[in-house]
């Protein structure tokens, strides 16, 4: 779901890094945003909501709405769509409010 | 203590012009965002700007945020602290800020706020499956990082961002389904709607969404027709096929932080909900020490958003006794470039919601 070609947009991307999602190995792109990672390998339920259980996505990509928040590295509420990709993260989808220890 | 002369919050259009012009006026500026770039929303902008030569017409917002940014580093008296949240304003002034898990204090004599505004959402069941977006977050997916949001779009809302984020999805490589409008006429320039009629997207008028159809995601969405009263008609509901639903529906000023530091604020609809009152030639709050400018005085497009930093910046400076005749001539030239471009009858609901929102026009019973 990668964007090839662009009649007026060229993308810079960093190195192709691997990360966890669930325990599922992805590749994504270092130092991109966590979500738009997710996004090109198709994942699109970032989180259930606390509740309903509900699933949720992303809303804004730009970190103001916290529809987004995933467990990162076992931090909970970490706001995926600005949240940069490093290699090796472990991230999860979160339930609910998030434990924080 | 971080001290400095004016603090600006936010480095959108609004607040890279504020922060450069009271660096002109010959302040120490502080400019803080909360995101890792300079540019705010223009950065996803890959169409060209209307209005006049000072507000760039004819340029890419993406390139707009460039020469914005090199203008503004080209002033020795600006430092820029970004990834980096402003937290609150006390009542002593002093302005907290987070970044890297730290929190500053910073002593400004003046602050600008510039912090834009937010998606609005709309109600319908299933608004909160995944693949329900803002009309910008799909912009910022596309155009900043590269990634589709799916194969299939209906887009609610035929007002200038909903066109242009249709186009932009076209030249993505994305199909849209089809772009539905409440009221009875296209809210956009007929420049943007006829180029997505030409490509062959249906813009349905006095249509709305009725739900969002699917379990873990978006997999379809029903629309309808809506009678003058803007209620549906029952019998001309259609489903489409999409798996994804952008929501254009129009933003609200982010004031929260205005609403903290306990300026007086009123919710204004012509200006997208709460808004600071403000002092429309200075652009100054009820809380002396703060100015506004840009989406969060009210909800406008991006050249005005620039002139009302350019304002906002000058005013605060002279405020601080830093003025001269020439910048203040280019005070006077900003505020009928301002009036220029809110003028005739596409400015007519902003120039009644500024008219609300000038300090004092809010004595009455």
């Amino acid at each position: 779901m990668r964007i090839e070609r662009h009649p007026i947009l060229n993308f810079q991307k960093g190195p192709r890094v691997s990360f966890t999602f669930d325990g599922q190995e992805i590749v994504g792109y270092e130092g991109e945003p966590i979500a738009a990672a997710l996004h090109a390998a198709g994942v699109k339920t970032l989180k259930h909501s606390a509740e309903l259980h509900r699933p949720r996505g992303f809303f804004c990509a730009i970190g103001t709405c916290s529809s987004c928040l995933m467990i990162v590295n076992g931090v909970p509420n970490v706001r995926v769509c600005v949240e940069k990709l490093q290699a090796g993260m472990r991230v999860e989808t979160q339930e609910g409010n998030g434990d924080i220890r | 203590m971080i001290r400095t002369q004016i603090a600006v919050i936010g480095g959108g259009p609004a607040g890279l012009r504020a922060a450069d012009a009271a660096a002109r006026a010959g302040a120490k500026v502080l400019l803080i965002d909360n995101s890792d770039h300079l540019g705010g929303q223009l950065i996803k902008q890959t169409h060209m700007f209307f209005g006049s030569q000072e507000q760039f017409a004819g340029t890419r917002g993406i390139d707009i945020a460039a020469k914005l940014v090199r203008d503004l580093h080209s002033r020795e008296n600006v430092d820029v602290m970004l990834d980096a949240t402003a937290l609150g304003i006390y009542e002593d002034g002093v302005l907290t800020v987070e970044q890297n898990d730290k929190v500053y204090k910073v002593n400004s004599e003046r602050i600008i706020v510039a912090t834009g505004a937010s998606e609005r959402m709309l109600a319908f069941p299933n608004n909160d499956l995944p693949g329900v977006y803002g009309a910008g977050a799909v912009q910022t997916l596309m155009n900043v990082h590269g990634i589709k949001p799916g194969n299939s779009v209906l887009m609610i809302g035929a007002g200038n961002i909903g066109l242009i984020v249709s186009y932009q999805l076209l030249q993505a490589g994305v199909k849209v389904e089809a772009i539905v409008e409440a009221s009875p006429t296209i809210g956009g320039y007929l420049v943007h709607a006829s180029k997505i009629r030409r490509a062959g997207v249906p813009i349905y008028t006095r249509h709305t969404i009725k739900e969002a159809l699917g379990v873990n995601a978006v997999e379809g969405a029903v629309i309808c027709q809506l009678n003058n009263q803007w209620q549906p008609i029952e019998g001309t509901e259609r489903t489409l096929g999409v798996d994804v639903i952008c929501l254009a529906v129009g933003l609200s000023p982010l004031c929260d932080l205005l609403w903290q530091a306990g300026c007086e604020m009123k919710y204004i609809p012509e200006l997208g909900g709460y808004v600071a009152i403000r002092d429309e030639e200075s652009l100054q709050t009820s809380r002396q020490q703060i100015y506004i400018a840009g989406d969060v005085a009210g909800v406008e497009e991006a050249s005005s958003a620039m002139v009302e930093g350019q304002i906002a910046g000058l005013s605060a400076a002279a405020n601080l006794g830093l003025s001269t005749s020439e910048l203040n001539n280019e005070l006077k030239n900003a505020r009928s470039q301002l009036s220029a471009l809110r003028a005739g009858p596409v400015g007519e609901k902003i120039r009644a919601g500024l008219a609300a929102a000038e300090r004092g026009a809010t004595v009455n019973a």
